[in-house]
């Protein structure tokens, strides 16, 4: 069990997400970015469909209240174990009073915090991962506690692990979606060569692009939508739906994200720079 | 049983979409229903295939890898003709409560001024028709509803409120529904429901499914209570009526 002291920017609890839900409208949810916090689970040689803790830009103040192993992954936000600075990727030991903590953000914009045998919150509807109303409460908040089991004893077979820059990608893999055709060759070569800057309004939902890319009045039928799916609004901007998007949607999906794309994405927030590549 | 012609369009590295005729039909919307049913029988497990219909389109977003476009298509184009209609599962009709009060139907005059029907009228021709559900998506168990009378159609509000409480009965353009939960909202609001679409506790936490009818009733404020407890304390109050369709 951990205590939440201090509940930072905007912190939840994930796993792989909600599945087989999305025809009565529940969205998948899930880690925002599942490369990052498979790897938390991977070096704790968790399952990789246990729950990690999501943590955004401004992490919280935690004190545990069990012994066990955690990983850092993501993005650094500076993590500190009872006010010394500890390494993301790194393996580490926690006992009963230790207190973790956040400082400056210096890369990536979410971190992942797993614990040997993941986090164990209530399952519902088959997922851990918080999602507001299907679970009772959206982010984490100060007071708390998160159950776990307790691990006192482990040998950790890789205890750190070296990763690639996170900010240095962005460019986003696209494939086609299925209202490609509306997009007239130029407007499609306007999209693949415009640096796209995202939008204040960006979060576990959707983000939104700043640049305007054509209004349109193209018609459609409510059909599905898919995190990753870029919609382009009647009025010429383009919105990314994410992991808690909505499953149904009527704007033109113009485009996919791939997976990995998503990934990126998930890294990065107000003000940044990405651009779209067609596979 | 009418034939359609599809379309087969690649939706990412999981997912294909399925597209019928831009049309809202209910033979149509059949059409999708017993194609999904057939390759649920075919082939396409629950555990590895998920399918999202709508209106004209079914997607099947696969969970467990990446999909190979060209041989779906042409495996889905084989499997289309040979659907049955015994393959489509058993739609229900749905009979809803709803309380007009005005605590609830914020919006009853405006609709009033616009379509020029007293509220009377109003609440008789909304709760005279068999609705179709032609979607759920949006927020968990939100029901895309079709078949308001011509009589009912309505504008959309100038600006949106923020807050818009759950089992609000909601009236725009050719479109009705309720909110299954707390919401921003857009549309006229004319009355709630006291009886949870979508529920979490429940082993079927949303007891509506696509292709389901749905007819809604008046209830008094009195009624609208007492339903709302029994929902609480889990009593099952809702009128459910097998269809053939």
């Amino acid at each position: 069990m951990l205590k939440v002291v201090k509940s930072g920017f905007f912190t939840s609890i994930q796993d792989k997400g909600r599945f087989g839900l999305r025809n009565i409208g529940v969205p998948v949810s899930g880690a925002m970015d599942q490369h990052a916090s498979s790897l938390a689970n991977a070096m704790l040689e968790n399952e990789h469909t246990d729950a990690v803790m999501e943590i955004t830009m401004t992490g919280p103040v935690l004190e545990f209240l069990t012994a066990t192993y955690i990983a850092i992954t993501g993005a650094n936000l500076s993590p500190s174990l009872n006010g010394a600075e500890i390494e993301t990727h790194s393996v580490h030991k926690v006992v009963e009073g230790d207190i973790l903590g956040f400082g400056k953000h210096i890369d990536g914009l979410r971190g992942y915090l797993s614990v040997k045998g993941g986090f164990l919150t209530d399952k519902v509807l088959g997922s851990r991962s918080f999602y507001k109303p299907i679970t009772q409460w959206a982010r984490l908040n100060s007071g708390m506690e998160i159950p776990f089991n307790e691990v006192t004893h482990y040998e950790p077979k890789i205890s750190h692990i070296i990763t690639e820059d996170i900010d240095k990608v962005s460019l986003l893999n696209v494939f086609p979606g299925p209202e490609i055709e509306m997009l007239t060759k130029v407007l499609r070569e306007f999209i693949f060569d415009t640096s796209f800057t995202i939008a204040k309004e960006n979060n576990r939902m959707a983000y939104q692009l700043q640049e305007s890319v054509a209004k349109h009045q193209h018609a459609m039928l409510t059909s599905a939508t898919l995190p990753g799916t870029i919609q382009l609004t009647p009025g010429g901007k383009l919105i990314i739906l994410m992991r808690d998007g909505q499953t149904t949607g009527g704007y033109p999906r113009i485009f996919q994200l791939s997976d990995e794309a998503i990934n990126i994405l998930a890294q990065r927030t107000f003000g940044d720079k990405i651009s779209f590549k067609l596979q | 049983m009418n034939s359609y012609p599809i379309h087969i369009k690649p939706f990412g590295e999981h997912a294909i979409l399925i597209e019928w005729p831009n049309e809202i039909k209910r033979d149509l919307l059949d059409d999708i229903l017993t194609f999904s049913g057939h390759l649920r029988r075919y082939g396409y497990k629950e555990s590895e295939w998920e399918m999202v219909p709508a209106y004209n389109s079914l997607a099947l977003v696969n969970l467990k890898q990446n999909i190979d476009h060209k041989k779906l298509a042409k495996e889905l184009q084989i499997e289309y003709p040979k659907r049955k209609t015994r393959a489509k599962k058993r739609s229900y009709l749905w009979k809803l409560p709803v309380c007009y009060d005005k605590e609830f139907a914020i919006d009853m005059e405006e609709v009033s001024k616009y379509t020029g029907k007293t509220i009377e009228q109003i609440i008789t021709l909304h709760t005279s028709c068999t609705y179709t559900v032609y979607g759920i998506g949006f927020l968990p168990g939100f029901m895309y509803l079709g078949g308001v009378p011509k009589d009912l159609e309505t504008h959309r509000k100038d600006s949106p409120i923020l807050h818009v409480p759950k089992g609000t009965v909601w009236l725009a353009s050719k479109q009705t529904g309720i909110y299954p939960q707390d919401s921003p909202g857009g549309w006229n609001l004319i009355g709630n429901c006291p009886i949870p679409i979508f529920d979490v506790k429940k082993e079927n936490p949303c007891f509506v499914n696509v292709g389901d009818f749905i007819q809604f009733y008046s209830i008094t404020k009195a009624q609208y209570d007492l339903h709302k407890i029994q929902a609480e304390v889990g009593l099952e109050v809702i009128k459910k009526v097998p269809m053939n369709a």
